[in-house]
C-alpha cells in the first residue's frame, strides 16, 4: 500500500472508529509525501523538532497552492484570523493578551478558582440522570459540560450557550480536510456561522466594555497592558477560537475518556477508589486517544532536511499527533493504555509557541469529569462499541456514546 | 568471577558513598536505586537541611513569597540510605577507600561520586566581608538572612557583580521597591555569560526598571561604623555610596578544598573526569571508581571541541549526575557518555531567560527572530562557521529548535527564512566578549538520537 492511498484512509471516515492500525504503517515513513503534495509527519522525535522549528509558519498564506491540496482555505474575509493562524509577532502579541486575563503571572489563579463552579455543574449535570438508566454522554454530558464553561470563562450569558452549539458544530465539519466530502457547502455554512457568531460577539463585547464582569471578554475589553489593547476585530477572532477550540476538544478529551474507561473496567474502578489517579490518567487519554489527531496548517517556509527527506519550500505539512503519541521509539508499549505511565510528553496539547492555551482548563474539566462520572455511576456499560463516531478526523471522538448503568449513586 | 558477574555482585552488595547531598547527589542516588542498585548507600552533606533547590532563593525567596525553608526538592522515590548531613567530609584516602569527615569519623566505599557543588566566593577583605549588611547567596540560610534584612526596608542595597545572580538579586531588590545600585566591572550585566550585545539588552532593562547601574566600575573598599554596621562603599571612580546592604556576587568557587592531597585531579577549576564522569587522578589517569557530577565537575564535551567545561547550571547537575550515577554501576560498554548540550535559564525583570550550547564560545552572532528592541528575541552564537549556542528572551519554546542545530553543527550565519526574522536579524555581528578564548581548530563533531541510549557522536576529522 502506498503511503498516498494511506493517508486517505485515515481521513475516510470508514475508519474513524480506529485508525491506529494506519497511523502504525504511516511510521514507517516518519516523512511521508503524499500524492497531493502534502508532507505527513508521523514519528513524535520528528513531530516534536517541527513544532519548534521557526521554519514553520501557522499562516496558510505562506502556501504555495499545490495541485489538489486537499487543505479548505476556511477564513472568513471579513474577520482576522485569530492567533492559532497567525505567526509571530503578531501570534505572540495576541496569544500575550489573551493570556493576561487568563493565567500566570497575572492571573496564575483564574483556573484553579473555577474547580468548585466546575464540580457544581458536573453534578448538577449527573444529577439531570436521574430515573433513567441509558444516557447519551456526548449530547448529556461531554457536551454541555465545556459549553457551560467557557461561556462562564468569558462572560457569554447562560441562555446563548444553544447558539454556540449551532455555530461551533458548522465551524468544526468545515475542518474536515477530506476532499470527497462537499468542502464547498461545508465552507458556506461555516463562513455563515463565523459571521454570525461574530456579530454576537461584537455586541457582547460592547456591553461587557460597558458592565466589565469578573470574565475575560471583560478584562480583554478593558485592561490595559504592555502591549496595549486588542482592536474590537482582534478582540471577536479571539472570541471566536477560544470558544470553539475551548470545548470542541474537551468534549472529545470526555467522551473519549469515558469510552476508554469503559473499555478498561478494571481502571474505571481504580478511578472510583482514587481520584488521585484522574491526573495521571488524563495524561494518558491525551496521549492514547488524543482529541486533536492532526495539524494539517503548517507550511515550510524553507526547504527543510527531517528524518532524511527535504521538504521543500511552500508545501503543505501535516504533522500527525496521535501517531506520534504511540510511537514506539518514543512511549514503551505505546499502544498500552498505562493509566500511570511515567514520562509521558504526549503531544496531545501540540508544543511550541501554539501549544494549546487552554491545557490547563482542560486537564481540569476532564480530570472532574471522569472521576464523578466514575464515581455515580454504578455499573456502567457501553451500549455500542465502537460507538457511532464524528465525521471530523481532525477532531475525533464519538458523536454519541451511549451508556447503560444499574443505577445513580449520590 | 567474569566481570559480568563482578558488576551483578556490585549492584547487589556494593558499598557507596555520595559527598554533597544538594541538588547532583540526591538525583544520583535517585537514579542508582531506579537503576536496581540495593547495596548500602551513604549521603553526606556539610548543610544540616534535606537537599534543597538553588534557583528559588534568587527569585520566589527573596520576593518574600516562599520562605528560604520552603524550597525542598522534591524526591522522586524512596532511597533506603544513611544520611549524614550536618557533617563536612574532609579528606579522601583513594588507595583505603576512605572518606574522612570532620568529625573524625571514617566512611568506607567501593565507589565515590564526588557533588560538593560551589559555594559564593565572598568578599576579598575578610574584615569588610564580616561587616554587619554585607551578604552572599548561595544557601538557603544566606536567602533566610537576605531576606530579613530586605523586609526591613533598608535605603539602598547595592550589588556588587551583574552576573546572573547579581541581576536576578537587583531584579527582586526592585520588585519590592528598593533602591538598588549595581556595580559591574565590565561594560554590562551578563557580559561575561551572554557578550556586549545581550549585555546592553540587560543593561537598558535594568535601568528601565529603575536600577542605579554602574558598569566600568570595581567596589574598592566597604566601610562600616564602629558597631560593625555597613554604612558605605567606596567605587574605583571616586565615589562613595551609602548603603546599607551590599550584596557580593562576584561568582562561586568550587568546594575541592576536601580533595587536597587525595591524587584526584582536583583544583580550583574543579574535579576534572572524563566523559564518563570518572575522576581523573593527579597523572590524568582516569580513576575507574570516583565519579563526579555537577557544579564541581569539569568534563570534555565533544560537541565542544572537547573542552572541559565547567557548568553552573541546575540542569547540568541534574543530568550529569543521571550519567554518573548509571556509569557507577555499569561496566564497559553499558557506560553513557555525558553529551548534554549546556542549558540554563534565568529569570530577572519580568523576562524569561533561557540558553543553550556554549554563548561564551561564539565570537559572532545574530538575531534570528524577535527584536532586540521589543527585549524579546532569539539569538544564535557562531564560532569558526557553524552554530554553538542560542539564548532566548521570553522566546524559550524555540529553543529545543537550535538546539539540534548545535548538536547538528548547522552552519553560521542561518540563512534560512523563518517566521520572525526582522531587518536587524540579518547580519552576523561580533558577540562582543569581553575576553575571547578562541579554541583552536578542530574536527567536527555531532550528535544524533534522543534517548540516551542512542545517542551517537559523528567525528569528522578537520579538513585542510
Ligand atoms: C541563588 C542561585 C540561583 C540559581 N539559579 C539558577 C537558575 O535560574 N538556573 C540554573 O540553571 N541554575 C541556577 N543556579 C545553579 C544551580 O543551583 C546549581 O547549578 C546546582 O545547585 C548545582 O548542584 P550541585 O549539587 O552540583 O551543587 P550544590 O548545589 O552546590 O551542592 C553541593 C553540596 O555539597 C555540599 N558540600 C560542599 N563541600 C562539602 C564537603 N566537603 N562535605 C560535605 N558536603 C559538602 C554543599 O554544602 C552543598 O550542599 C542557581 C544557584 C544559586 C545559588
Amino acid at each position: 500500500m502506498t503511503s498516498g492511498t494511506l493517508l486517505r484512509q485515515i481521513t475516510d471516515y470508514a475508519n474513524r472508529a480506529d485508525p491506529y492500525p494506519l497511523y502504525t504503517e504511516l511510521r514507517r515513513t516518519p516523512v511521508a509525501r503524499q500524492d497531493d503534495g502534502v508532507y505527513t509527519v508521523s514519528t513524535y522525535w520528528e513531530i516534536l523538532s517541527l513544532l519548534h522549528d521557526p521554519r514553520l509558519s501557522s499562516d496558510l498564506r505562506n502556501r504555495v497552492p499545490q495541485p489538489g491540496d486537499a487543505l479548505p482555505l476556511e477564513e472568513d474575509p471579513s474577520l482576522p484570523v485569530s492567533f492559532i493562524r497567525l505567526d509571530p509577532p503578531e501570534h505572540d502579541r495576541l496569544r500575550r493578551l489573551a493570556t493576561r486575563p487568563f493565567g500566570p503571572p497575572k492571573c496564575p489563579r483564574r483556573v484553579f478558582n473555577m474547580r468548585g463552579e466546575l464540580t457544581r455543574m458536573v453534578s448538577d449535570l449527573i444529577d439531570g440522570f436521574q430515573g433513567r438508566n441509558q444516557v447519551d454522554i456526548v449530547d448529556d454530558f461531554a457536551y454541555p459540560f465545556p459549553v457551560a464553561v467557557i461561556c462562564k470563562l468569558l462572560g457569554v450569558p447562560r441562555q446563548d450557550e444553544a447558539r454556540f452549539h449551532v455555530w461551533a458544530e458548522a465551524i468544526v465539519a468545515a475542518l474536515d480536510p477530506n476532499p470527497a466530502e462537499g468542502p464547498a457547502e461545508r465552507q458556506r455554512a461555516s463562513q455563515q456561522a463565523r459571521s454570525e457568531m461574530g456579530r454576537y460577539l461584537a455586541e457582547l463585547i460592547e456591553e461587557h466594555r460597558h458592565v466589565p464582569g469578573d470574565d475575560m471578554f471583560s478584562a480583554l475589553a478593558t485592561d490595559h497592558g504592555p502591549d496595549g489593547q486588542m482592536t474590537p476585530v482582534e478582540l471577536i477572532a479571539t472570541g471566536v477560537l477560544l470558544l470553539i477550540a475551548g470545548h470542541e476538544t474537551t468534549v472529545n478529551l470526555i467522551s473519549n475518556g469515558m469510552l476508554t474507561l469503559l473499555r478498561h473496567p478494571d481502571v474505571l474502578k481504580r478511578l472510583r477508589d482514587d481520584p488521585g489517579l484522574a491526573v495521571p490518567l488524563v495524561e494518558e487519554l491525551l496521549r492514547y486517544e488524543p482529541p486533536v489527531q492532526l495539524l494539517p496548517q503548517r507550511t515550510a517556509l524553507d526547504d527543510i532536511d527531517i528524518a532524511g527527506t527535504v521538504i521543500p519550500k511552500g508545501a503543505p505539512i501535516w504533522l500527525v499527533l496521535a501517531s506520534g503519541n504511540r510511537d514506539p521509539k518514543r512511549f514503551p508499549d505505546a499502544e498500552r493504555f498505562e493509566p500511570e505511565r511515567r514520562d509521558n510528553q504526549h503531544l496531545g496539547f501540540g508544543s511550541g509557541i501554539h501549544y494549546c492555551f487552554g491545557a490547563p482548563l482542560a486537564r481540569l474539566e476532564a480530570q472532574l469529569a471522569l472521576t464523578e462520572l466514575a464515581r455515580r455511576l454504578d455499573n456502567p456499560q457501553l451500549v455500542n462499541d465502537p460507538p457511532p463516531y464524528r465525521r471530523n478526523p481532525v477532531l475525533r471522538g464519538p458523536r454519541h456514546l451511549s451508556v447503560a448503568f444499574d443505577d445513580l449513586l449520590a | 568471577m567474569s566481570v559480568d558477574e563482578l558488576s551483578r555482585a556490585f549492584r547487589q552488595h556494593g558499598r557507596i558513598v555520595i559527598v554533597g547531598a544538594s541538588l547532583a547527589g540526591l538525583r544520583a542516588a535517585e537514579t542508582l536505586r531506579e537503576e536496581g542498585f540495593t547495596g548500602s548507600l551513604t549521603m553526606i552533606g556539610d548543610e544540616p537541611q534535606e537537599p534543597y533547590d538553588r534557583p528559588p532563593l534568587s527569585k520566589q525567596v527573596l520576593l518574600g513569597h516562599m520562605p528560604a525553608d520552603a524550597t525542598p526538592l522534591p524526591r522522586r522515590r524512596a532511597l533506603d540510605a544513611q544520611w549524614r548531613l550536618g557533617v563536612a567530609a574532609t579528606g579522601l584516602d583513594l588507595t583505603g577507600r576512605q572518606v574522612r569527615l570532620a568529625d573524625g569519623e571514617e566512611v568506607p566505599f567501593d565507589r565515590l561520586l564526588i557533588a560538593t557543588g560551589t559555594r559564593a566566593r565572598p568578599w576579598v577583605k575578610e574584615a569588610e566581608a564580616d561587616l554587619d549588611g554585607v551578604f552572599v547567596l548561595r544557601t538557603s540560610d544566606d536567602a533566610a538572612r537576605l531576606n530579613r534584612r530586605l523586609t526591613a526596608r533598608p535605603r539602598r542595597v547595592l550589588i556588587v557583580g551583574a552576573g546572573f545572580t547579581g541581576s536576578e538579586i537587583a531584579s527582586a531588590c526592585r520588585e519590592r521597591g528598593l533602591e538598588v545600585t549595581v556595580a559591574e566591572r565590565g561594560p554590562a550585566p551578563l557580559v561575561g555569560a551572554l557578550g556586549g550585545v545581550i549585555g546592553a539588552v540587560a543593561a537598558e532593562l535594568q535601568r528601565e526598571h529603575g536600577v542605579d547601574l554602574r558598569c566600568g566600575i570595581t567596589v574598592t573598599a566597604l566601610e562600616g561604623d564602629s558597631a560593625g554596621r555597613l554604612t558605605c562603599a567606596h567605587l574605583s571612580d571616586g565615589t562613595v555610596l551609602d548603603v546599607d546592604v551590599a550584596v557580593i556576587a562576584l561568582g562561586a568557587m568550587r568546594n575541592t578544598e576536601w580533595l587536597a592531597g587525595s591524587g584526584v585531579a582536583a583544583g580550583p577549576r574543579g574535579v576534572a573526569c572524563d566523559a564518563g564522569c570518572r575522576a581523573f587522578d593527579i597523572h590524568g589517569i582516569v580513576t575507574d571508581d570516583i565519579f563526579v557530577a555537577g557544579d564541581v565537575a569539569r568534563s570534555p564535551h565533544p560537541l565542544f571541541g572537547y573542552q572541559f567545561l565547567s557548568l553552573e547550571h541546575w540542569g547540568n547537575a541534574v543530568t550529569q549526575a543521571e550519567v554518573a550515577a548509571h556509569n557507577m554501576i555499569s561496566s564497559g560498554p553499558d557506560r553513557l557518555p555525558y553529551l548534554w548540550v549546556p542549558a540554563f535559564w534565568s529569570a530577572q525583570f519580568g523576562v524569561n531567560i533561557k540558553s543553550t550550547g556554549v554563548p561564551t564560545m561564539g565570537d559572532k552572532l545574530m538575531i534570528t527572530q524577535g527584536s532586540l528592541a521589543e527585549h524579546r528575541f532569539t539569538v544564535a552564537y557562531g564560532f569558526q562557521g557553524r552554530v554553538i549556542a542560542a539564548v532566548a528572551f521570553d522566546q524559550a519554546r524555540w529553543l529545543d529548535f537550535y538546539r539540534r542545530l548545535i548538536e547538528t553543527a548547522a552552519p553560521f550565519p542561518l540563512e534560512f527564512a523563518n517566521v520572525d526574522r526582522r531587518p536587524e536579524g540579518l547580519r552576523a555581528v561580533p558577540s562582543e566578549f569581553p575576553d575571547p578564548s578562541l579554541p583552536s581548530h578542530g574536527p567536527t563533531v555531532t550528535l544524533s538520537g534522543y534517548s540516551p541510549s542512542d545517542r551517537k557522536v559523528t567525528f569528522t576529522p578537520a579538513r585542510m
